[in-house]
């Protein structure tokens, strides 16, 4: 058999155009004994503050970053550009640890 | 073993483990029969018998109570786990139990078809070993043949699954050299995370130090390697690495403290701190079959007699680092002074340490003699005693 076919050749920066979503292998729940949201991936366990939660919740493969960055800014009366940079910057983080897809625009 | 390995993010940060009662972790040995015969083997050098393990029936009730527990990830392991037939079985109960799981596996006994089924019950991870890139010398290592390219193609089956895949590399003096190309093989397989994973020397690496400790200098090098890899593929690949802690200033802070996060069940059901918690001879095990989990992790007298840090002595006890690596692994401190309640002497705050830092010196250096292979009965020193 050869190899290559599903290696990753370059880091996936995350836009305001990316569609993102939580892999099959990456999950979310609420941790009910902890009382807290947790993300389960491989070999560890992420602990996701409320504004996490709230975007990942919406990261559906269906609405853009910049989308979810829309509704957030509503939701929280907080200005666009500032919830746009900071939500690129945790999504690039989790992307970079392999427990985001990001939905690029190129892929679809 | 650094199983969990803490995180740091911004917005989302690791678990902090502190204010959970509940493990994060559970390693569950379904066997110890395994094809590969590894010379660094993590099981005891006394393997347990086919004819002691758990039935199925047990291993789903372990799922179901451990899920109850608050256990948030389980690792189904071994030996090779995929030997028991019933691993479906297993597998489904842990799935239904709300457990993330993980397949920690040689892969070599694997086919398509099986994995098509595993990752239908709802496998999440596959963690895939290899012994190296060079085929010939992995089926050394291993005493098994054509292993790696049965490995090959298990990669990309857990790939065509959708499951996240790691490939786990355990690195000593006979396979080093190929850490740069280990990553790369890695990246090929379309693997999400590599650990370099030095090995650790208890039990069956215990036994095999000699033939398996790399010098000082190749293990620099081979961290440098690490280093500039993790630049280069950032976003491509999670590299992680398990140090060695002969090299090491400061202990690991095993386990990430002892009765903390994780625990472990042998394949005859006892549950232990860890793996290699055996080792300690003066320690008694709960089973199972006879006390409920929950019970054993929360009131178990081999997990509250090293829990917190109240049985530290000095050096520790008054440490700045007493929480930070827990006076190091309790096995080791055990095997190398006596002791359990000893500093580890991975630690330079040890007495113990500079001689213990030049046993690694001299062995590197040395001729290595040749593996013993782990197979049942083939060690006869008990590995424990210095």
């Amino acid at each position: 058999m050869s190899l290559g076919q599903y290696a990753k050749r370059e880091r996936t920066l995350i836009t305001g155009a990316c569609r993102p979503s939580l892999p099959r292998f990456v999950k979310m729940r609420h941790d009910a004994g902890r009382g807290r949201w947790i993300l389960l991936a491989p070999e560890r366990v992420f602990n996701p503050d409320d504004i996490a939660v709230a975007v990942l919740q919406k990261c559906d493969g269906e609405r853009s970053v910049a989308d979810i960055a829309g509704i957030l800014a509503d939701e929280y009366k907080a200005p666009l550009d500032l919830i746009l940079n900071d939500i690129i910057d945790m999504l690039q983080d989790l992307a970079d640890k392999g427990v985001l897809n990001a939905g690029e625009l190129s892929q679809q | 073993m650094n199983e969990v390995t803490p995180v740091e993010a911004t917005a989302v940060s690791a678990v902090d483990p502190s204010c959970a009662r509940a493990p994060v972790g559970m390693l569950c040995e379904l066997t110890h029969r395994c094809p590969l015969q590894c010379p660094y083997c993590s099981n005891p050098t006394d393997l347990e018998r086919v004819a002691t393990e758990l039935t199925t029936a047990e291993w789903q009730d372990v799922m179901r109570q451990a899920g109850e527990l608050g256990i948030l990830q389980v690792h189904l392991s071994g030996g090779e786990p995929t030997v028991r037939k019933d691993l479906e079985d297993i597998l489904d109960a842990a799935v239904k139990a709300g457990l993330y799981t993980n397949l920690i596996t040689a892969g070599v006994t694997l086919g398509r078809e099986r994995m098509m089924k595993l990752a239908e019950i709802g496998l999440d991870h596959v963690q895939l070993s290899i012994q190296d890139v060079d085929s010939d010398n992995a089926d050394r290592i291993s005493a098994y043949k054509g292993g790696l390219a049965k490995k090959i193609e298990v990669s990309q089956w857990a790939k065509e699954a959708g499951m996240a895949l790691t490939i786990n590399a355990p690195i000593h003096r006979q396979n080093i050299l190929n850490v740069p190309r280990m990553i790369e093989f890695a990246i090929e397989c379309g693997a999400g995370r590599i650990e370099i994973a030095h090995v650790q020397y208890y039990a069956w690496a215990l036994l095999n130090r000699s033939t398996l400790m790399p010098t000082r200098e190749s293990f620099m090098t081979a961290a440098k390697q690490v280093e500039q890899a993790r630049e280069k593929y950032k976003g491509i690949i999670v590299i992680d690495m398990v140090v060695p802690d002969y090299y090491a200033k400061f202990p690991k802070p095993c386990m990430g403290g002892w009765a903390k996060q994780i625990l472990n069940v042998t394949p005859s059901g006892r549950v232990l701190p860890c793996h290699a918690a055996e080792s300690i001879t003066h320690l008694q095990f709960d089973n199972v079959k006879d006390r409920r989990l929950a019970d054993i992790w929360l009131n178990g007298d081999a997990f509250n007699k090293y829990r917190g840090t109240e049985w530290m002595q000095e050096p520790c006890r008054s440490c700045p680092r007493k929480e930070v690596d827990f006076g190091g692994c309790r096995c080791q401190a055990f095997a190398l002074t006596g002791n359990a309640t000893n500093t580890d002497p991975a630690c330079s705050l040890s007495p113990l340490h500079e001689e213990w830092a030049k046993v690694a010196e001299v062995e590197s250096h040395s001729t290595p003699p040749e593996f013993v292979y782990r197979r049942v009965g083939a060690a006869k020193v008990t590995v424990g005693g210095t």
